[in-house]
This record gives C-alpha cells, structure tokens and sequence, in this order.
C-alpha cells in the first residue's frame, strides 16, 4: 500500500482516500465501475405498492440470518429419547431428538425462543407478501411483455416457498406437524399405481419411520433455499434489466422510468426498510407466540387435537381436501381408485396454481399485443382481467374458510356440514359472482372517469341560474389529470371475418380463432370496456362554453 | 397459439390501438398540446419541501434521524443488558398477552426497537434530505437490433456447421442417448430410498388371541372394564412405548372400543364381531390417517378432529359426512378364558387411508 505504483494516476501528490483505492483495486479485477456506471444512479418509480416485493425479499434474508442459527442447535433425528431438560410438563416424556431440540432452542438457549419465534412469523410473513405482491403485478398487467418469465420465476418461488414451509414446520416433530405429515402421506397414498412406492420411499419405510425428519431437513435447509435463492437472483436480475414499471403520469411514458434514484434515495429508503421489516417482525415476535410446540407435545400417530390447522398458505388444499366427498371407486379389478383425496390434492391444488402461473401467456395470446409494457394498467381500466383477479382471491378465500371449517363452525356456532356445503357450492358458483360483480364495478369506474374527463371535477359548489334552476358547478380538470385518465390503451375486439373469403370460398377458421375471438370479444367488446373519451369529444363539449 | 398470421383476417395487430410516438417526447408533446387536451404536458415542476428552503427545518429533520440512530444504540444495549440480567426461565404478566416469558419479550422488544428504528431513521433521511427532484431514464427495447440478431444468427449457424452437428447424426444421436440416459443412475440410486410397500399396508400387529391393552392404564382389558358410553383407546399386547418401530406399528393397530347397548347396533356383522356390546374399530380415519377421536356417546358418532369424517359406530361405522371414503374396519373380538378381551385374527381389510393396491 505505502509503495508508489507507476500508474499515471500517481503521479499527482494527492493520495486517494482508503476507501477510493479499494474500488480501484476491485475496478481492475472485477470491472466494478462499468456495471455501477448503469445501476447506481438507476431511477426507481416511487408507488406504495411496488414494497410488497420488498417485504417479500426482507422476510426472505430474515429467514435465511435466523434459520442458520437454528441449524446450530437443533437435531435433525428421530431417535427417541426421554425429555429431563429445564421444562417441567414435559420431564420424562419419550420424545425424538428433533422434538427435544427444539424444546432446548425454546427453554434453554436464551434468545433461541425469540429467534425461533422470527423465524416462523418470517416464513409466514414471506408467504403472505409474496401472494400480495403477486397480486399487485397481476392487477396492474405488469406481468405482460417483457415480464412474462420474471412473472413464472415470482410464481414459482410461491410454490417452493409454500413446500419449505411445510418441510420447515414439520421438523420438530410434534403433534401437530406430524398429524399434517400423516395427511400428507395419506395424499400420497392417494395417487394412482405409483402412490405406496412414492410413500415407502419418502419416509424409507412405512410412516412415520425415522427417517422423515432428517430427510426433510436436507429438503428445507438445503434444496429448496438453495432452488429459490436462485430463483430470487434471477427475478431480481430482471428486475434490474427490465427496468420497474411505473404508472400514467405527466411526463412518464412507456419509454422512460421517472423517479428517485438509488444512490441514495433508494439505498436509504430500501436498506432502511429492510430494518423496518425486521423490528417489525421481532415485536411481533416478542408479543405474540407462534408454533408453541411445548403445549402440543411429541408426535404420536395414535393421538391428535382438535382445531389442527397447516399454517395459512396451506389452507387452501386443506380446504379443498375437506369439502371433496369421500368418493372411493374400484377399477381394473379391484384397485382403489381414491378420488376423494386425489382430485382435490393431485388435480386442484395444481390447477389452482396454474390459473395464476399460464395467466400471462393467456392474456398475451387473446390480446395479440407484442409490444412492450413499461406502464402499469389502473386495475378498472382492465375490467376482465381485474375480474378474473378478484374471481381467483375469492376462490382462495373459499377455500381457506374450508380449510378452517371447524374453526368456522365453532367459533359462529355454525354447523360443520353447513360450513362444508358452503365451500363445495361456493367453490363454483362465488368466483363467478365475484368476477361479474367487479367487471361491473370496473365499468363503473370507467365511466367515472370518462365523467371526469368530459364534464369535470364535482365541486360540490350550488349555483343558482337568474332563471331558478339549481347546477352544481364542475371544475374543469388541468392537462396532467386529463392526461393521465386518458392515457390508457383501449383494444379492438377481434374479428374473425366472414366465413368465406372474397372469392366466395370457403376459409378454415380454426376452433383456436373462434375461443379468441370470443374471448377478445368479452375483454374489449361493449361489454368489456367503455371507450375512453377521445379529443374530438372533449372539444365539442368544451368548445360550447356551455355546460350541459 | 401461433396459428395467427397476417394472411388471415385474425391480425394480431388489427385489435391493437393507436400509440402516437410523440406522446414519448416533451418537444411533441408541446407541438400537440394545441390540438390534443390529453397530450402528455410533460413532467411537472419540482416542489419545494420545507427543508429545501428553510435552513432550520432542515436542521430539525437532521436532529430527527440523528435521535433515532442514538435511541437504536440505546436498544441496542438494553438488549445485550436483558441477555445479561434476565433469568431464562422468569416468567411475567403482561396485560394482554398474559404470562410470557420475561427474556424472549424484553430481547424481542429491544432488537424490535433497534431495528426499527435504523429503518425510521434512514426512511426520514431520504425523505426529508436527500434531493427528491424526479430524475429520468430512458428504456430501451429488450430485443436485440436487427443488425445484432442477424450477426448472432449468422454466428450461431457457422458455430454449429463447424462442429458438424447437423451433418454428423450418428454422432448427434448417441450424443442424445448417451445424455438421456446418464440420469438414470441417479433415479436408480433412489431405490434404496425404501423398501417395497408388498403388503406392510395391509397388515397389523393384531392376531388371534393377542390381548386388547388399555392405552392409559397399560392394563388388558375386561369387558367389565368398558361402561356403556365410554370410549377407549387400545393397542396389542406385546407392543411397548420403547419399541424400535412403535411408532410404525401403533400408526395401524391403534384401537377404539367401546360399550353400546346391543340393541342399537343396527349392522349385523358389527353385532357378531362385538362382544356384549363391545365393539372395537380401528382408530385411524380411512380418508388420510388421522387417529378419529371425538365421541358423542348419545348418537355413537366418532368425528376425525382433521378433516370432520363423521363416522356411525352403531353401523358398521358407516359414514355419515366429510371426506372419508369408506367405514373404518372393525376388529373381530372376544373374551379369552380368564375373562380377558382379545382379538380372533388381524383386521381384514387395510386399516387407514385408501390407496391404488387397497382392495375394495
């Protein structure tokens, strides 16, 4: 360091701050420079609802820094020991290693509750934002070209994140996450031919065995952290290459990106709110329990207690699990054909992830539209798609009231089979309602801002004309709200055409084209949308001087 | 998806609507504005905030986040303080949250605070100092230009004539085979993940004679053990809470017995395989293996806590609602000569959940 290098540089007699050498250094071996010249003044556009990401990303690194010091002192083994550690109720009760470990993190470690407790309200936390945020893309159309792939990254580190939480919540091996591990084989057992092998070879024997913790323990701390880190390098190396989407405004157009940038707003503002997220979640920790493993005791596959619940992001195929009937049917002499637990686990839970991973590629194709996207739709001003959005929540919701149906029943005084046949009536027929009632309410809105628009602001101001009728006053809105309501696309239903092409012959049109015409016809037709108003409207209404 | 050409009435870009490029730059937004209300008018001007005009406002922000930081340190210390002094096992009330323990709340509070408080300060930082004047990017096309595109193409092709890819097929092909198959050895060494299911599903511990063990008392079971009304839990005799595979076997021979008036049974079978009223049903729900284990001795219905399967033990334990597929099996039972309860055989169909082998 103190040794004069021959570089021209050197040759002033002012010797660069410590701080300055060092990135020279790392400049000359890693080519930092070039790759901050286009990403440390990188514009971010500022809307409140582009941190659910964040919260996601956050919870994520809180769950990785807490999860390592877990692995310090928690046993992945299933052998059977008795408990003599510092809690009382459970003094000379034969529990596994995994179950008394834990039992260690929460009584004997100090702090080890408290890291325990983060870890758990994290992963719950994770899950819940990551569905948010996917429901912010998804209502603003961010999702369209160029995102479409960032979009199927996003959905699948929601899938793997749902199964490293249940491989994570059944590590203790207590009652609870054992009984949801029964479950689980027992939908194993479900799938057809294959099911028994697939059982044997989870658990290396019959269930439970004693290989199931160690085992889901390289699943939960290994594989799938290890598939989503990658998954989350990749989404976030979009992000950075796509740019962020931003909404209409004055000024920000599909080909720019207006806002602050990140040196140092958005340093400041992003690192600082990783620090939120994380004070956030170790109150919530400090305050209120999650997972108290000592009330629930060992696992033991002769015993259970009541309101057995999966964490929430596993509700929605419990849900589904209790409102299918126990259809049984024999096929292929004498198989078991189980139904009743595949069609809800094997075939729904599936499709009901994959309405939402193909939405992108559907749309795309209805829509034909091969341009890029930068700018995020008002969910109004895509009424369909906004239907379909809050048709799937219900359908979620549906669902998680049945994967709650005791709780349901117990705590309104409901009956259980009520509860149930509310969920398989509801599983068909409240998604469409839901999607009916906010395509109306979308085209609501469209003509509120086509009002707006056209006539102006309501000022609530009465005036009175010398001939005695009463108006309220509109006010006119300026340029940039005028801009901003009518900056929206509008697509043109497609059309098929005639059956017969100009020289009256006959032309294939293919069942393809006919589902997408109709189906453009439901998004963009009369009833898909209300036409925005153009200039030429807006002129002839204001040219008058009247008002109406 | 792709059955859409410009050939065909069905254009991808008929439906699509009009974007005027000059929307995209401030010059022909300005030129329009005259004749187009809803041009872009442009970025709006920066606005003042008070700490960009007021020196002493300023200050005030500064002396804010500057508080935080010191009051993070703060709790900082109280947490290395509550690590330090707070015993692991004190327990205190807190209203609402009831008794809690007093070291997980005071750490968790503490690096809550100095956490939250680095974010507040940072979030005020930028807000109230950083220069908030919106700056502009410009995006560019992710596609490549065509003059790239057709460079990477021609690349491409030459690359893959110079290795003779395409000329070369049986090279082509045992390449293919031999990647194809290489992953095999891995799905192989899987095997051993495992044994065979063969027919460990469908048996139990339970055999002729083994005696009925109360799961409380440890003790065998006498009929004049079982009130009417009452329900208990057995498991065969022989098997110890200490045994290697406990958990294994207890997960299908785990019983439910109990006492109705033989009158009530209603299924016939059920009558002859019961003993004065006793009957003994599996304990493990058919839909997906939870142990069934809510009575309602006045209807004789047992309800899985997991799922709601309702099951009728006074009808051959037929089910009545929920999910399950079929009744739970019933063991056949008697009284040996000193006067004990036992089994005549195994059950005789799996016990638990259904699956593709399960005969029905």
């Amino acid at each position: 360091m103190s040794t004069t290098t021959d570089t021209p540089a050197s040759d002033s007699k002012r010797k660069a701050p410590a701080g300055e050498r060092v990135a020279d250094w790392a400049d000359g071996r890693l080519g930092i420079y070039s790759l901050a010249k286009a990403n440390m003044r990188k514009i971010f556009p500022d809307h409140w609802s582009f941190m659910l990401g964040e919260v996601a990303l956050y919870s994520f690194i809180i769950i990785i820094l807490t999860g390592v010091y877990l692995t310090m002192f928690f046993h992945p083994s299933m052998n059977e020991v008795e408990y003599h550690g510092s809690y009382v109720p459970m003094q000379g009760v034969q529990m596994s290693e995994a179950y008394k470990s834990t039992l260690d993190i929460s009584f004997d470690v100090r702090g080890g509750l408290l890291v325990r407790q983060i870890h758990h309200w994290a992963a719950l936390i994770f899950l819940a934002a990551m569905l948010v945020h996917m429901m912010r893309v998804f209502f603003t159309g961010a999702f369209r070209k160029p995102r479409e792939v960032n979009w199927v990254f996003g959905f699948l580190l929601l899938l793997l994140g749902m199964f490293t939480g249940l491989t994570g919540y059944s590590l203790p091996d207590d009652l609870l996450s054992g009984t949801g591990v029964r479950f689980m084989d027992g939908a194993i057992l479900s799938m057809p031919i294959v099911g028994t092998y697939v059982s044997m070879f989870l658990f290396g024997g019959e269930f439970p065995g004693h290989d199931m913790v160690a085992r889901f323990y390289s699943f939960h701390v290994l594989l799938l952290p290890g598939l989503m880190l990658g998954l989350l390098a990749a989404h976030l190396i979009l992000v950075f290459y796509h740019k962020h989407t931003q909404f209409a405004g004055p000024g920000r157009t599909n080909k720019n990106v207006v806002g602050m940038p990140l040196l140092p707003v958005y340093m400041a503002k992003a690192g600082g709110f990783f620090f939120l997220v994380f004070g956030v979640i170790a109150a919530i920790s400090a305050l209120f329990t999650v997972n108290p493993i000592w009330n629930l005791g060992p696992y033991r596959p002769e015993e259970v207690s009541t309101n057995a619940q999966p964490d929430w992001y596993m509700g929605f195929p419990e849900g589904l699990v209790r409102a299918m009937p126990g259809w049984e049917v024999s096929v292929w002499g004498g198989h078991t054909l189980v139904l009743g637990v595949m069609i809800p686990v094997m075939i729904l839970m599936p499709l009901v992830l994959a309405a939402i991973a193909l939405y992108p590629f559907i749309e795309a194709w209805v829509t034909g539209d091969k341009r890029e996207h930068h700018i995020a739709d008002r969910p109004r001003n895509a009424p369909t798609r906004t239907g379909f959005g809050a048709a799937w929540i219900s359908w979620y919701f549906v669902l998680l009231i049945g994967g709650g149906n005791d709780l349901w029943a117990t705590h309104f005084h409901l009956s259980i089979n009520a509860v149930t046949w509310f969920v398989r009536i509801g599983f068909f027929v409240v998604p469409v309602l839901v999607f009916v009632a906010t395509r109306r309410i979308c085209l609501g809105l469209q003509r509120r801002d086509r009002e707006k628009v056209l006539h102006g602001r309501e000022t609530g101001t009465i005036k009175r004309l010398p001939h005695g009728e009463f108006i309220e006053v509109h006010e006119p809105l300026d340029q940039e709200q005028l801009h901003t309501l009518t900056a929206h696309d509008q697509y043109e239903p497609v059309e098929i055409g005639p059956e017969t092409d100009e020289n009256g012959v006959e032309r294939k049109v293919t069942r393809g084209q006919k589902l997408r015409s109709r189906l453009s016809k439901g998004y963009f037709g009369d009833s898909g949308q209300i036409p925005k108003p153009s200039a030429e409207e807006y002129k002839e209404l204001t040219s008058g001087h009247g008002h109406h | 998806m792709s059955e859409t050409g410009s050939h065909e009435n069905v254009s991808d870009d008929d439906n699509l609507p009009e974007r005027p490029d000059s929307q995209a730059d401030a010059q022909g937004a300005v030129e329009k504005k005259a004749d187009n209300p809803f041009a872009d008018p442009g970025l709006p001007p920066h606005e003042h905030r008070i700490q960009d005009i007021d020196e002493r406002a300023a200050k005030r922000s500064e002396r804010t986040v500057a508080l935080m930081f010191a009051l993070s340190m703060l709790a900082t210390i109280g947490f290395i303080a509550s690590y330090v002094a707070i015993d692991i096992d004190e327990i205190i009330y807190v209203w609402p949250l009831g008794h809690i323990s007093a070291l997980n709340f005071a750490l968790g509070l503490t690096l809550g605070v100095a956490l939250f408080l680095i974010g507040a300060g940072a979030v005020h930082w930028a807000r109230t100092l950083m220069s908030d004047v919106e700056m502009v990017d410009e995006r560019h096309q992710v596609a490549a230009e065509p003059v790239v595109e057709e460079k990477v193409k021609a690349d491409f092709l030459q690359g893959a004539k110079e290795s003779g890819f395409g000329r070369r097929k049986l090279i082509r092909n045992t390449m293919f085979g031999a990647v194809a198959l290489v992953p095999l050895s891995g799905v192989v060494l899987l095997r051993d993940t495992g044994p065979m299911p063969g027919d460990k599903l469908a048996k139990t511990l339970w055999r002729k004679g083994k005696l009925l063990v109360n799961e409380n008392t440890n003790q065998p079971l006498r009929p004049e053990d079982i009130a009417v009304g009452s329900l208990t839990f057995a498991r065969p005799e022989g098997l110890e809470h200490d045994d290697e595979n406990f958990n294994n076997e207890i997960a299908k021979a785990a019983l439910m017995i109990v006492r109705l008036e033989p009158g009530d049974i209603k299924d016939k079978k059920e009558l002859d395989w019961s003993h004065e009223g006793i009957v003994a049903y599996s304990k493990i729900c058919t839909h997906v293996g939870c142990p069934v284990s809510l009575y309602e001795q006045q209807t004789h219905h047992v309800l899985c806590p997991c799922h709601q399967s309702t099951f009728d033990l006074a009808d051959g334990a037929r089910v009545l609602f929920g999910p399950a597929g079929h009744p739970l099996p019933q063991l056949k039972i008697s009284v040996n000569k000193e006067g004990y309860l036992q089994a005549l055989g195994d059950f005789e169909e799996p016990v638990g959940p259904a699956y593709w082998e399960r005969p029905r």
